[in-house]
């Protein structure tokens, strides 16, 4: 390949990290940015099982939150289960000489949150962590994508990943999304359109008008989500409103520095006439406030849609799978979305738990009452101090809703923050898998708008009926 | 890492699609140490009752299941989560190869860490090998690796495709940081190049 030859932003982000090249079109990836949460321990364990050392302690970034409580601290004390795998964190990121944001550190938070939060996270670097929605992070024009526990412990030896290049898919979204529409609504748009399988062996480039619109929590939002349509990876390329975002943040360069990372960042974005292996387009003013009615991400629907029929599936696999995904949904077909009742609601997650997030949910409850229990878990001690700085916390508690403390709370089911048996749940999360929530929790994915909805009137409502 | 080369065994298919893999090992077992053995938790809201018991017509508690060392699987097979367990939960219970048409890329990278062979037949073989499994319970599949074939119950033969780089990890059951740590001097290389270039990384 010549200099010359038009090339995407993945190209180029690759190209700079190719080590070695090996067998079967492989190539050894230098990893530039390694996130650790938890959850990682498995990851410590097996490099300690080999008696291996970490390569580059100083390109990791740790903080707990898969096993973090959000109950206010004091409330009760942390169970062994959970305060065992934090204490992990705390003592192997110890032991290997890893920056490490605790639980009694003001800035802990769920890692896709602090990575950006804190400048870890920038453009044109690779980054890797052991949680599939790593692909956050591709808002800001890194390439990002979740690994395993052995991929974990590879990096953390190496500071690499043997890794085939992916095949490549432009999302293009052009025109402009309606009022109150968001970044959460659009990318279930997207997955409903190409199916949670349409992303597999892709990294997915986000681009268009609409795209490029997403302040950066909204493109943080639309690339997490990513791995729901498959890909591991998603990525936005870096813009003034990507800059603007990272300059002054802790980790991220200054200086000098700032001025040589920012002259190289601006040559990341994909080469005019560079080529995909596949094209998609939506036209951003289509998309409508979105609600899940199934198991899948991809059983999103408009909230003026109806729960669909299996019979009109277009295979006898995909009717099984929308059959087994009503049975445990509990919805009839042809019921209109707007009419179903929820007994729970939750904000937060990796996907919507930053401050846009948490200002659009209280736009929605201020001056009303959560008719269900319902919580707000926001992503980090930072979202929680900014948020609490503008009063969004009373707004909350005074419609009778709980202010937790930060970390991945009832989106991963491992914490204690759980739904109850055949409860439905309206979810700002990422997934309504059987089960996510706890042992047969119905979940239903939406904006943090639509849930504050969902909050205030006990059903699935169009937000914009609440103005 | 047990190597992978030939099997012939009893298998079992599933034909729902977008099998996560919350569904192959739910998030509150994933505290245990690897040790613990995944296989009690694979699938366990499926094959388990609220009382611990085992649900009989789940596929896995009849004598053909339990048996199975094979497991054929429909579209985008152990999607979601990266969790490692849900390999360590196929691979504890005594799979050692799993076929579908797509899979959940992160599980796919997983799979052959842990010497779990990962085959993807096109949509239409692998209905047909799944419903020659149904019909025939128990009746053995065979996989082989240096060949890259699969031969079905019924007879039925299909050829499938792998990454070189992968059927070699597997068939010699090789360690692959063992493998990446000998290109130390690339990695270093590398490192100075990175330095001098990206100075702010």
């Amino acid at each position: 390949m010549t200099t010359d030859t038009p090339r995407t932003l993945i190209d180029k982000i690759w190209q700079a990290h190719v080590v070695a090249e090996g067998a079967g079109g492989r190539a050894l990836l230098y990893i530039d940015r390694h996130l650790l949460h938890d959850g990682s321990f498995q990851a410590f364990d097996q490099l300690h099982e080999t008696g291996r050392a970490v390569r580059r302690p100083d390109l990791c970034f740790a903080t707990p939150d898969h096993y973090v409580p959000t109950r206010p601290a004091g409330a009760a004390p942390i169970e062994a289960r959970l305060a065992d795998k934090i204490d992990a964190l705390a003592q192997n990121t110890r032991t290997h000489r890893i920056r490490h944001v605790g639980i009694a550190d003001a800035r802990q938070g769920i890692v896709h949150v602090v990575g950006p939060e804190q400048g870890f996270t920038l453009p044109g670097v690779t980054l890797v962590c052991g949680d599939s929605h790593t692909s956050t992070h591709g808002a800001l024009g890194a390439l990002a994508f979740g690994i395993g526990a052995s991929e974990v412990a590879h990096v953390l030896a190496t500071q690499t990943l043997w890794q085939r290049r992916p095949a490549q898919m432009r999302i293009t979204v052009d025109g402009r999304l309606g009022a109150g529409i968001t970044a959460k609504d659009l990318i279930l748009a997207i997955i409903a359109k190409i199916g949670s399988a349409g992303g597999v062996g892709h990294a997915i480039e986000y681009a268009g008008t609409a795209v490029r619109a997403l302040d950066m929590e909204g493109r943080l939002t639309l690339c997490n989500m990513s791995i729901e349509a498959g890909a591991r990876c998603g990525i936005v390329a870096p813009d003034d409103t990507t800059f603007d975002y990272l300059h002054g943040r802790a980790l991220a360069p200054a200086g000098a520095a700032w001025d040589a990372a920012l002259a190289h960042w601006r040559t990341l974005p994909t080469d005019a006439g560079a080529r995909f292996d596949r094209e998609v387009r939506l036209d951003g003013a289509a998309v409508e406030p979105m609600v899940t009615w199934g198991t899948s991400p991809q059983d999103a629907a408009p909230i003026g849609a109806v729960v669909p029929d299996p019979d009109a599936a277009p295979d006898a696999t995909a009717k099984a799978g929308m059959a087994q995904a009503l049975a445990y949904t509990g919805l009839r077909p042809g019921t209109p979305l707007s009419t179903v009742k929820v007994d729970r609601v939750f904000i937060g997650s990796c996907t919507n738990s930053r401050l846009s997030d948490l200002r659009a949910a209280a736009a929605v409850v201020r001056g009303r009452r959560a008719l269900v229990p319902a919580f707000v878990a926001p992503g980090s001690g930072l979202v929680k101090a900014a948020a609490e700085a503008e009063g969004l916390d009373q707004v909350f508690l005074a419609a009778g809703f709980e202010w937790r403390a930060s970390g991945c709370s009832m989106c991963v089911g491992m914490n204690g923050d759980l739904g109850l048996p055949g409860e439905r749940v309206a979810s700002t999360s990422n997934r309504n898998f059987e089960g996510r929530q706890g042992k047969g929790v119905r979940t239903h994915l939406m904006s943090p708008a639509m849930a504050a909805a969902a909050a205030v009137t006990g059903k699935f409502t169009d937000f914009r009926t609440l103005a | 890492m047990e190597p992978f080369v030939t099997l012939t065994a009893s298998a079992v298919a599933f034909d729902l699609p977008n099998i996560d893999t919350d569904r192959i090992v739910p998030a509150r077992f994933l505290h245990h140490p690897r040790a613990v053995g995944f296989g009690q938790f694979l699938f366990h809201d499926l094959r388990f009752d609220a009382d611990g018991r085992e649900i009989p017509g789940f596929v896995l508690n009849q004598a053909h299941g339990r048996a199975a060392r094979i497991l054929v699987a429909a579209d985008n097979f152990a999607c979601g989560s990266s969790r490692e367990a849900a390999v360590w939960a196929l691979a504890g219970f005594g799979i050692r190869a799993v076929i579908a048409p797509s899979f959940g890329d992160i599980f796919f990278e997983n799979s052959f860490k842990n010497g779990l062979l990962t085959i993807r037949l096109p949509a239409a073989d692998a209905a047909r090998l799944r419903a020659a499994v149904a019909a025939h319970p128990g009746a053995p599949v065979s996989v082989d690796l240096p060949a890259q074939t699969v031969h079905g119950p019924d007879g039925a033969a299909f050829r499938f495709e792998i990454d070189g780089f992968k059927k070699e990890c597997l068939l010699s059951g090789q360690d692959e940081i063992g493998l990446t740590l000998a290109r130390a001097d690339d990695i270093a290389a590398f490192e100075a190049r990175r330095r001098a270039e990206t100075p702010w990384l």
